[in-house]
């Protein structure tokens, strides 16, 4: 399935476009020129910002020119494997769901007539593609929510979420890396900094990587909030076949 | 070495070439909004092209030297002067300690650009001075200048021998802008009458323009499929056009995603020139070929080679 269109984008950015929709085959086709692009470097190529179904390429027009870079990206194309891997890199965030931190809770399981419990153990049950990272620097766009606990955005959204907040808002949820004003209904919160602009990696995670939540408590959650600080926190990655 | 800002204008930042390398992870590119004259600030005090610099907004900064610097203003005329006189644009002078250098309101352009030997030192974050107003970091403090910063410049090592011949042509933007751009991405997803009146018609800059975007009125474009996408890339000079049918053409401190549909791209050597317009003025986009698009991207290139100012 590598049917893909060009388009062009002024002088100096190229979007490979594969079929538009949203799902992990066709996002496994972004993730794998992504990966391909990177082990496989084209002179000139500045950047890329893989998103649901394309991946726009931005590079320097006085070192190669769309025509050529086009060529270069086809030949990549038609090398990628079209199998998709069972390979998963799964980044575990662990989320302390207390009452402190799940002001939204009760809306949840009014909405979805169920426990806390049970809504906890199908958030947290889970592992989450990451389709795209976009909005805020490490803003993470997650796949595979379960409809159960599927709940519409607050009707008046916050003026300021605090980092680390856990979130659901539709059919999706996921983390603010930084404070911003949002209408998720707030879950839980992680003690870890998705972002950080001080660390040599500011972003934990890349595109078509995976997260698991990890349920833990209060104790734990200001022991990791410590390690954090002093910059000794190092969160578990599995990676799974 | 270092200068005090006495008054700071309601927008002045720290700002160089912007982040490259950090869209794939969300970070905004940020950056000066119009790099060319950002480059020709640098390139008259000896600096190397993509120093940190100050971007000053429709009102100029008033500053106190503490050391001897090169200064030079470039893009925007903001009536410059150096202790009460006045100085040109686009020219490299020298000034010592307890100089007092005052910028006024823009009278031509919506930008200019205060470039200091040694260039401004603030903390590179994620590979760039730039600062991100949005989520408040690189820059000066991660926030735009106030009264009473003190601003470090870096070391400088090339002593002009003649600083009175450290110019450049001197500039002018008016209020009528042509900017030229290359259809798509997506314009399948519009009309043919509607590209036809987005290439044709004049449209003004609004106040609700900034840095994020420059925010475009004029009559309204009806896409016959709606102006949703899935979200993809952004890039600087994208031109979204979104339900209201209003176009927005993408600045320094865009999204690195988004759900609109992109009519055309402006060339990035037309994206400098965008930033000079104020509200009010006027817009119209020109539609040419990628290929045109490469030469004008090449040619501009070759201007600061071929400019040898310590010649």
């Amino acid at each position: 399935m590598n049917e893909y269109s060009f388009l062009q984008n002024g002088d100096n950015a190229l979007t490979v476009q594969f079929r538009q929709e949203i799902s992990r085959e066709v996002n496994f086709c972004v993730s794998s020129l992504a990966k391909a692009l990177s082990e496989n470097p084209i002179m000139g190529v500045v950047e890329i910002i893989p998103t649901f179904c394309s991946l726009t390429v931005c590079y320097d027009c006085t070192l190669i020119s769309a025509k050529k870079l086009k060529l270069r990206i086809k030949r990549l194309i038609s090398k990628m494997e079209s199998n998709q891997s069972d390979f998963k890199k799964i980044h575990i965030i662990p989320v302390c769901y207390d009452d402190e931190f799940s002001l939204d809770m009760e809306n949840v399981s009014n909405h979805t007539g169920l426990t806390k419990e049970e809504i906890i153990s199908i958030h947290s049950g889970t592992d989450y593609l990451i389709y795209m990272l976009g909005f805020l620097p490490g803003f993470a766009y997650l796949g595979g929510m379960d409809e159960r606990i599927a709940v519409p955005r607050l009707e008046n959204p916050r003026t300021v979420i605090p980092a680390g907040s856990v979130g659901i808002g539709g059919s999706q949820t996921g983390i603010y890396p930084l404070a911003s004003p949002g209408g998720w209904q707030l879950i839980g919160r992680t003690p870890i900094k998705p972002y950080d602009a001080s660390r040599e990696n500011p972003i934990l995670y890349n595109a078509g990587e995976y997260i698991r939540f990890k349920r833990i408590s209060k104790a734990e959650y200001d022991e990791i909030e410590k390690l954090v600080e002093s910059g000794e926190y190092r969160h578990e990655v599995v990676e799974e076949d | 070495m270092s200068f005090e800002i006495l008054s700071a204008g309601p927008l002045s930042t720290v700002q160089d070439l912007g982040r490259f390398g950090v869209m794939k992870s969300g970070f905004s590119q940020n950056g000066a909004m119009d790099v060319f004259s950002m480059q020709c600030a640098n390139r008259l005090v000896g600096n190397a092209l993509g120093c940190a610099v100050v971007e000053m907004t429709m009102l100029g900064i008033k500053a106190r030297f503490n050391d001897y610097a090169v200064i030079a203003f470039s893009g925007g005329d903001f009536s410059p002067e150096i202790n009460g006189e006045k100085i040109e644009m686009n020219r490299a002078y020298e000034v010592s300690s307890g100089d007092v250098v005052e910028c006024f309101a823009a009278r031509d352009g919506a930008r200019c650009y205060l470039a200091v030997s040694g260039g401004i030192d603030v903390p590179v974050v994620t590979g760039s001075r730039s600062t991100n107003l949005k989520c408040e970091f690189g820059g000066y403090k991660g926030r735009k200048l106030q009264k009473g910063d003190l601003i470090s410049t870096g070391k400088y090592n090339i002593a002009p021998s003649d600083i009175s011949k450290c110019r450049l042509p001197k500039q002018t933007f008016g209020n009528a802008f042509e900017v030229r751009a290359v259809l798509g991405p997506q314009d399948d997803m519009f009309t043919k009458s509607d590209i036809e009146l987005f290439f044709s018609q004049e449209y003004e800059v609004t106040a609700e323009s900034d840095r994020m975007g420059m925010k475009l009125f004029g009559e309204a474009l009806k896409s016959k499929n709606g102006f949703d996408i899935i979200s993809d890339g952004i890039v600087l000079g994208s031109v979204q056009v979104p339900a209201s049918g209003q176009p927005i053409v993408l600045m320094s401190d865009h999204q690195t995603t988004g759900g609109y549909a992109k009519i055309a791209t402006v060339i990035s050597c037309d994206v400098s020139l965008l930033a000079q317009a104020k509200p009010k003025s006027r817009v119209r986009f020109k539609q040419i070929s990628i290929e045109e698009a490469e030469k004008i991207n090449k040619k501009q290139k070759k201007y600061f080679e071929n400019k040898l100012i310590f010649g």
